[in-house]
C-alpha cells in the first residue's frame, strides 16, 4: 500500500532510468538525505560522531570502494588496509606541505595519489585471477605497511613513527586537530560519503560499470563482445583505491587524529572491509552502507546493553561480542548469502504487494 | 509539541544522571586480545586501590571515587570510542596503558581539559610540561628505561662497554620505536654497537629475529615488548641459549607471566622496575581485608602481588595522592579534571607520603612540576628467580643519563610545539 508504483508515470527516458524510480523510494531518499544533513548536525555531540557516525561514513566509503573491485568488477582484493594507509599517509604529507591548502583538496588527492598507486598494484590482475589475484593484493598490504613503516620520510621522521593530524581547516572551519566541532566533522565525512554513493551509483549504470560487471560475469565472454579487459579491470582498480583512499585520509585525519600504521591498517582492517561488503551484500551501493553499518554500530550496541545497561564485566561483553557478530555472520551467510542488501531488495518485494500478495 | 518533547527528554536525561559527587576514573583496560596478560593485572590493580580507599575511608577527601571500566582490546578505535563515552561523566584523568591510544589522547584530553597520566609509556618529550600541559609520566619514561638498561650494563662491564654488541628487540610501534634515538646517542657516547630488530604486532612470530641474535651473538639484549610478545622472546632466548643475566626488558617485559612459561631456562631474566616487587607491603593486608576478603576485588581477584598488579596499583595510588593535591590547592572535594592537572602538576612523593599510603619503598621518590612532568626519572632493575618463582630486585632506585635525555625532550617537543602552535604553559 505505502510501496507500490501504480500511478507512478514515467513520461521521458530520465525519469524512466532515474536511480529510484519508484516515488516512495524517492522520497524516502530524500528525507534521509534532509535529516542526514539538516537534522543530525544540530542534534550530535563528540560521543555519537567519534562512536557512531563517523566510523560508519568512512567505513562506508570504503566498502563502496572496495565493492567496486570486489563486487561489480569481480576482481578479490585482500590490501584494503594497504590502500587506506596510502590515503592516510598521502593526506599527511600534504598536510604538513602545503598548511593552507582547504582539508577538501587535500582529502581528494590523497584519493587521486590511493587511485596511482591502485593501478600499479592492479597491474597483475591483467594476468592473474581469483585467489591467485588475493595473494597478490595481499603482498600489496604486507608492503605498503612495511613501506610506511620503514622509510621515514612518509612520517617527517618523527620519533615514533606515529603520524599526527595538525589543525587545517576549510572556508576556516577547523576539520582537524582536537578543537573541532561535532557536526563540523560529521558534515565533511558526511560529504565525502554522499559523493562516493552517489558518483559510484551512477558509474555502475553507466558503460564503465556494465564492463566490469561483464568482466565480473565471464571474462572471456566479455572480451569477445567488445569489453578492453586491461581498461575495465585497471578503471576498477583506479576507482575504487579512490575511493579508498579518500577513506583512509577521512580515517587517519578527521577521525583518529594519530595513526599507527601497523595498527590502524593491518590485515585486519583489509578483512573487515571484506566482511562488510559480504554482509552488505556484493555489488550493491546500498550493501555497503548495510554492511559498515553492521560491523560499526553492532559492537557499540553490544556495548552499550551489555556493560552499560546490564552491568557486566567488561572482558565478558568483549568476548560475547565476538561470540554475537561471528554467530550472526555466519547466520547471515547460510540464510542469505547475497546479503542484507538481499534481504532489503526481498523486503521491498513485499512491501509492493503488502497488503494483498497474491 | 516536539520541542516540548525534546526539553521533556533532556530533562529527563539531567534527571537520571547522578548528582551525588564522586571521583570518576575511567580505566581503559584490555582484558582481551594478545595484550590482555599485562592488561588484566593492571586494570585490576588500578581498580583494587580505589575499592580499598572507598571501603576504608569512604573514598578519597571523603568523596567516594568510582572506577568506569572500559574495554579497549588495546585497538586505539576502541580507545577513542572509550574515551569519548568516559568523558562526559566527568573524568578526572586518563590512563589509557597503550602508547598508540596515548598519542590519540593528547591532543583531544588537552582540549577538554583532561590530565593523562602515562606512567611509564606514552610520548616521552610529554616530560616537558611547559609544551604538554595535561601529560603526565612520571615516574620515569621510556628513555629513562633505555639509559637505566644501558647503565645497568656498564656497571656490569666495569664501565667501559665500548666495542660491546647491544641488540633491541622492539614491538614495531611508537611504543618499541621511542628509545630508539636515545639508544643511539648512547651509543655514540658510549661506544657500543646497536643493532635493531623489529617485531611486528602481536609478536608471536620471532624466528628470524633470534635467528640473527644467534647469529650476530651480541653480548646483550634489550628488549621493548608488551603482551605475549614478552613470553615467545624469552622463550626464544631459551631456546638459542642466549645467557639470560644479559638480557633485559623493560618494565613491561617484566612480569611473573612473561617468564613462567620458559620455566627454569628463564632463570636469570632481568627488567626494569617501576615499583618494588611482591606483596610484602602494610597495604595488602587491608587490601585483603576490606577487598579480597568480602569479595569486591576485580577481575578474578587472583592477581594481587604480581608486577603488574602492583604497577597498577601504584597508578591508582599516584592518582589518589594527585586528587588529594588538588583538594588541598583548591580547597574543594569534589574536583573537576581541570583541578586534577594541578593536583598532577604540584604532586609531590616522598618516603612518607608512600609509608603514609601502606606502600614503604614502593617506588621512586620524585617532585612534579610544571616544567618538569616526568619526576627524576628513577629506575631499579629486578631479576627473575626460577627456582623461588619471583622477582627479586636487584638495583636499587638510580638516576639515569639526564645529559642525554634531556636535549632528546626539549628537541622533540620544540617540534611539537612549532609543529602545533602551542603556548607556553609555565609563566
Amino acid at each position: 500500500m505505502l510501496y507500490r508504483e501504480a500511478g507512478d508515470f514515467s513520461t521521458t527516458y530520465s525519469q524512466d532510468s532515474q536511480t529510484f524510480p519508484i516515488r516512495f523510494d524517492r522520497w524516502r531518499y530524500y528525507v534521509v538525505l534532509f535529516v542526514a544533513v539538516f537534522v543530525i548536525p544540530f542534534m550530535i555531540n563528540d560521543y555519537w560522531v567519534n562512536s557512531i557516525f563517523m566510523p560508519f561514513l568512512i567505513y562506508s566509503i570504503a566498502a563502496i570502494g572496495l565493492n567496486i573491485l570486489v563486487g561489480y568488477c569481480g576482481q578479490v582484493s585482500l590490501g584494503t588496509g594497504g590502500f587506506m594507509a596510502v590515503g592516510a599517509y598521502a593526506c599527511y604529507k600534504l598536510m604538513t606541505a602545503f598548511p593552507d591548502v582547504s582539508m577538501f583538496i587535500h582529502v581528494l588527492l590523497a584519493g587521486g595519489i590511493t587511485a596511482a598507486v591502485g593501478v600499479l598494484f592492479g597491474l597483475p590482475s591483467l594476468r592473474i585471477k581469483g585467489f591467485y589475484l588475493a595473494v597478490a593484493t595481499l603482498a600489496a598490504q604486507f608492503f605498503l605497511v612495511w613501506l610506511f613503516n620503514r622509510v621515514s620520510w612518509f612520517y617527517n621522521y618523527s620519533a615514533s613513527g606515529q603520524i599526527n593530524a595538525p589543525e587545517r581547516d576549510t572556508f576556516g572551519i577547523l576539520i582537524t586537530g582536537p578543537n573541532t566541532e561535532a557536526w563540523a566533522t560529521y558534515l565533511f565525512c558526511l560529504i565525502f560519503t554522499v559523493f562516493s554513493a552517489v558518483v559510484a551509483r551512477n558509474l555502475t549504470r553507466g558503460s564503465v560499470g556494465r564492463g566490469w560487471m561483464a568482466i565480473r560475469d565471464m571474462d572471456i565472454a566479455a572480451e569477445i563482445i567488445g569489453v578492453n579487459p586491461l581498461r575495465a579491470k585497471l578503471t576498477a582498480f583506479a576507482v575504487s583505491s579512490f575511493f579508498v583512499g579518500i577513506s583512509g585520509a577521512l580515517f587517519f585525519a578527521v577521525y583518529l587524529g594519530a595513526v599507527e600504521v601497523g595498527e590502524a591498517f593491518g590485515i585486519t582492517k583489509s578483512f573487515l572491509v571484506l566482511f562488510m561488503i559480504i554482509i552488505g551484500g556484493l555489488g550493491s551501493i546500498f550493501g555497503s552502507f548495510a554492511g559498515a553499518a553492521f560491523l560499526v554500530l553492532l559492537p557499540v550496541a553490544l556495548k552499550v546493553v551489555g556493560v552499560d545497561w546490564l552491568g557486566w564485566p567488561t572482558d565478558i561483553v568483549a568476548h560475547l561480542n565476538l561470540v554475537i557478530v561471528g554467530g550472526l555472520i555466519v547466520i547471515f551467510l547460510i540464510v542469505e548469502p547475497h546479503g542484507l542488501a538481499q534481504l532489503w531488495r526481498l523486503a521491498k518485494e513485499k512491501l509492493r504487494l503488502w497488503p494483498f500478495p497474491h | 509539541m516536539k520541542y516540548k518533547l525534546g526539553t521533556m527528554a533532556v530533562a529527563g536525561l539531567m534527571a537520571a544522571s547522578p548528582v551525588m559527587a564522586d571521583l570518576v576514573f575511567p580505566s581503559l583496560s584490555y582484558r582481551t586480545g594478545p595484550y590482555a596478560a599485562g592488561g588484566i593485572p593492571f586494570a585490576d590493580g588500578y581498580a583494587d586501590y580505589f575499592t580499598l580507599l572507598n571501603e576504608r575511608d569512604g573514598g578519597i577527601g571523603g568523596v567516594p571515587a568510582r572506577v568506569l571500566e572500559c574495554e579497549t582490546g588495546y585497538n586505539t578505535e576502541k580507545g577513542v570510542e572509550c574515551y569519548e563515552s568516559t568523558k562526559g561523566e566527568g573524568a578526572l584523568v586518563y590512563q589509557p596503558l597503550s602508547t598508540g591510544i596515548t598519542y590519540q589522547l593528547i591532543p583531544k584530553a588537552t582540549a577538554d581539559d583532561i590530565p593523562i597520566h602515562s606512567m611509564g609509556y606514552g610520548r616521552t618529550s610529554a616530560a616537558n610540561g611547559d609544551v604538554f600541559s595535561h601529560v603526565f609520566n612520571y615516574p620515569a619514561n621510556y628513555w629513562n628505561g633505555a639509559s637505566a638498561a644501558i647503565n645497568h650494563i656498564l656497571e656490569q662491564n666495569g664501565g667501559d662497554i665500548s666495542g660491546k654488541k647491544i641488540a633491541l628487540v622492539y614491538h614495531n610501534s611508537a611504543y618499541g620505536k621511542e628509545p630508539i634515538r636515545t639508544l643511539e646517542k648512547l651509543s655514540e657516547k658510549h661506544g657500543f654497537e646497536l643493532s635493531l630488530l623489529a617485531v611486528d604486532h602481536p609478536g608471536q612470530e620471532q624466528k628470524s629475529q633470534w635467528l640473527q641474535i644467534r647469529r650476530e651473538k651480541p653480548d646483550n639484549v634489550i628488549m621493548y615488548g608488551w603482551g605475549v610478545m614478552n613470553q615467545v622472546a624469552v622463550q626464544e632466548a631459551a631456546n638459542i641459549r642466549f645467557p639470560m643475566e644479559n638480557f633485559i626488558g623493560i618494565w613491561w617485559s617484566g612480569a611473573e607471566i612473561d617468564v613462567t612459561p620458559a620455566g627454569d631456562k628463564a632463570d636469570g631474566y632481568k627488567a626494569l622496575a617501576l615499583t618494588a616487587v611482591g606483596s610484602d607491603f602494610p597495604l595488602y593486608d587491608d587490601l585483603q581485608k576490606y577487598v579480597v576478603d568480602s569479595g569486591k576485588a576485580a577481575g578474578a581477584g587472583d592477581q594481587l602481588g604480581t608486577v603488574p598488579y602492583n604497577r597498577g596499583l601504584y597508578a591508582a595510588m599516584l592518582a589518589a595522592e594527585a586528587v588529594k593535591k588538588a583538594q588541598e590547592i583548591h580547597g574543594v572535594d569534589d574536583i573537576t579534571s581541570g583541578m586534577m592537572r594541578d593536583g598532577m602538576e604540584a604532586l609531590e612523593i616522598t618516603e612518607e607520603v608512600m609509608a603514609a599510603a601502606g606502600l614503604p619503598d614502593f617506588g621512586p621518590t620524585f617532585s612534579v612540576s610544571c616544567a618538569n612532568h616526568g619526576g627524576e626519572g628513577m629506575v631499579a632493575v629486578t631479576q627473575w628467580d626460577a627456582s623461588a618463582g619471583q622477582f627479586v630486585q636487584i638495583a636499587d632506585f638510580a638516576p639515569t643519563d639526564m645529559s642525554v635525555i634531556q636535549p632528546l625532550i626539549d628537541e622533540d617537543s620544540a617540534a611539537f610545539k612549532a609543529e602545533n602552535n602551542i603556548e607556553s604553559n609555565c609563566n
